[in-house]
């Protein structure tokens, strides 16, 4: 039931050469922003900052496939933190496995139990290919199983909402109690190893940045061009009526499955980076509240615009480090009227800002116009 | 035997407790098809409500006794604020709804905790409602925790009332008219923004209602809504929406189910296999046990 936005009023046909430069647009912005990331941030921030962009930078590619999900899609997944968590955990197991050594066990493990061995599930993640491989396709693998049997049975909206976040504090309860395998509360810790570099080092944290800011770009370039195909049109056209595009022979709940286990790899491969940039994954950045947070940043900025959404969800992370270390209780108020504002009152984020401003002026003008 | 019998009950009482939390939820559900994440905030607001309450009158049976009524109102005008003020605006896309009422969940959250502080607070329950009652007695006794069982008719109370106020007061007809038909019910004559906004009272009203139950057995804190609201929202998906009777079986079914797999298993291990359940039972019935017949194609 989301509402669509009539298109302004055609007034004029643009000049040719202004088509042009519409059409160029996108490459350009493409352009500036891997300036941005990879010349202008290395320069301008300090080791310590640059970090904190990279942490940034994970949340924001969890937002692309939000962008996809929930503002192209409709669908409201509240549970991006579980495929977060999975590609995470997948990572931080083979890097801990990594740190120990042949034969040895990960610190904790030998902490809490009277375990001698590696439980089985951890065992094949002692292999790099499997568990950078298991980064991205265990988070899509749980999507695909659970979204066919949503889609599928036609449960959706506000049912598939709850289902999601539902997932999302099974995920975060299951690794708590789990605190032999996964550590429990604490999480996968103290991780100092990347594939052989050590992350102590600042010249590796930048190679990590890099890398992280590379996938972004890489991710984004992926949902643009997904957006822009007959798929990208056919995703919107379920989220605005889905019976018709069923009577028009489509399968609405595999269109919508695509996206929903596009935006689980997408949050998976985030975790799985989030890893070695800040060198803890732990229930607490799985659970509802983390994946509540992740929504909002695309909320804010925008969560039907590529643009919007990766802007916001940096933006909110940002300013999630800024106030809440000097205001805690401060930045609470503010998030929860971020919520509000962004969602009552600016359903298209950020983005719609423009469009909303000018069609204010044209509703002035033309007495009567309902939108 | 015992056994068996005492699982039994731990399973009755937990459902109990989340027919209680589902309750109004599911009417404001029902309402305005809605997701209201602040519900659990309201619970939260009844039980500090009880708590305050506490620290004027001395007798915790009386202050207790005096907790119920003004709970209800105290949330239930929160409630009524909170439709007011925002979702009024939204009810045309309910999952903006969904996002909105977090918003003013992690608000009231901070109030909370910068009212009465971040820890925990208890309250005395009283004498009555702290021991047990023996059903039988022996070697291998079986009893049954007062609070429970108060909770147990609480519970049902709650239900009798709401169902009673559906079935055969005015305003439970002109309620049961804008679930069933919005649209209709407003060409006839209804207020339907009066009609949300005093369901919008009920239902929050029985969340705080809801939170004073909870101060019998366990702690209140500021995120105390949190804990609960996600398995009351299962209740009512599960139980299918605006369905009072659905709720009330589907309550008590999973409180069986979870008691009986933390028995088998562990607590978190039950969790997920009560998710794991909830989606198997969508796929038999997407919609819900019960749902209300309608032409929609949706």
């Amino acid at each position: 039931m989301t509402t669509t936005t009539p298109l302004p009023p055609k007034t004029e046909r643009p000049p040719a050469v202004r088509r042009r430069f519409a059409a160029a647009r996108p490459a350009a912005g493409f352009a500036v922003a891997a300036l941005v990331l990879f010349a202008g941030a290395p320069l301008a921030l300090s080791d310590f900052r640059l970090g904190l962009l990279a942490k940034y930078l994970c949340t924001a590619m969890v937002a692309v496939g939000i962008c996809l999900a929930w503002g192209r899609g409709g669908l409201l997944t509240l549970g991006q933190g579980v495929f977060f968590g999975l590609g995470g955990y997948a990572m931080a197991m083979h890097l801990k496995i990594a740190d120990a050594g042949p034969g040895n066990l990960p610190d904790f493990m030998q902490l809490y139990g009277s375990a001698t061995e590696l439980p089985w599930w951890w065992r094949p993640f002692a292999n790099p290919v499997f568990a950078v491989a298991a980064t991205v396709l265990l988070p899509m693998a749980v999507a695909a199983i659970l979204g066919s049997f949503i889609f599928r049975r036609r449960v959706k909206g506000a049912y598939f909402a709850i289902l999601s976040q539902a997932l999302a504090a099974a995920f975060a309860i299951w690794l708590v109690g789990q605190q032999a395998t996964t550590g429990g509360t604490n999480g996968l810790t103290d991780i100092q190893g990347f594939f052989g570099y050590d992350l102590d080092d600042p010249v590796n944290q930048r190679m990590v940045y890099f890398v992280i800011a590379a996938v972004l770009l890489l991710l984004i370039a992926l949902a643009r061009q997904l957006l822009h195909s007959r798929y990208g049109e056919l995703l919107v056209a379920v989220r605005d009526s889905e019976e018709r595009v069923r009577f028009l022979g489509y399968d609405p709940a595999n269109v919508k499955l695509v996206a929903y286990v596009v935006a689980a790899g997408m949050a998976g491969l985030a975790g799985a980076l989030f890893v070695p940039a800040v060198g803890i994954i732990s229930p607490a950045l799985v659970g509802i509240v983390p994946s509540i947070e992740l929504v909002i940043g695309a909320a804010v900025g925008g969560r039907a615009s590529l643009t919007g959404a990766v802007l916001g969800a940096i933006g909110v992370a940002w300013a999630k480090t800024a106030l809440s270390e000097e205001f805690p209780a401060g930045w609470t108020y503010f998030q929860g009227l971020l919520f509000i504002v962004a969602l009552a009152f600016l359903p298209g984020g950020l983005a719609s800002l423009a469009a909303v401003v000018k069609r204010g002026r044209a509703g002035r003008r033309l007495a009567g116009d309902t939108a | 035997m015992t056994v068996i019998l005492g699982q039994l009950f731990t399973g009755v009482s937990i459902g109990a407790v989340l027919l209680l939390i589902a309750l109004g939820l599911s009417l404001t559900f029902g309402q305005m098809n809605v997701i209201n994440m602040a519900h659990g905030e309201f619970i939260m607001a009844g039980a500090y409500t009880t708590y305050v309450l506490q620290k004027s009158i001395s007798s915790a049976g009386m202050s207790l006794l005096v907790a119920l009524p003004v709970a209800f109102v105290v949330s239930g005008a929160l409630g009524a604020l909170l439709e007011w003020l925002l979702i009024r605006r939204l009810y045309l896309r309910p999952l903006d709804t969904l996002l909105v009422t977090w918003g003013v969940s992690l608000m009231l959250q901070q109030l909370a905790r910068d009212i009465f502080g971040a820890p925990n607070v208890q309250t005395r329950a009283p004498d009555v409602l702290t021991g047990n009652i023996t059903v039988v007695g022996g070697d291998d006794p079986l009893t049954f925790a007062n609070s429970r069982l108060f909770i147990l008719a609480l519970a049902v109370a709650a239900v009798v009332a709401l169902s009673l106020t559906l079935r055969l007061t005015p305003l439970g007809r002109r309620i049961r008219a804008v679930v069933q038909n919005r649209d209709l019910a407003e060409v006839s004559g209804i207020s339907t923004a009066r009609v949300d906004r005093t369901a919008f009272f009920i239902g929050s009203g029985l969340a705080g209602v809801a939170g004073v139950a909870l101060t019998l057995v366990g702690p209140i804190g500021p995120t105390m809504g949190t804990n609960v609201i996600i398995d009351a929202f299962l209740v009512i998906v599960v139980g299918g929406i605006g369905q009072l009777r659905g709720s009330v079986i589907v309550a008590f079914v999973l409180g069986a189910l979870q008691s009986v797999l933390e028995y088998s298993t562990t607590v978190s291990v039950a969790k997920v296999l009560v998710l794991v359940a909830i989606v198997a039972f969508l796929q038999w019935r997407p919609q819900g046990l019960y749902t209300l017949r309608t032409r929609s194609l949706v």
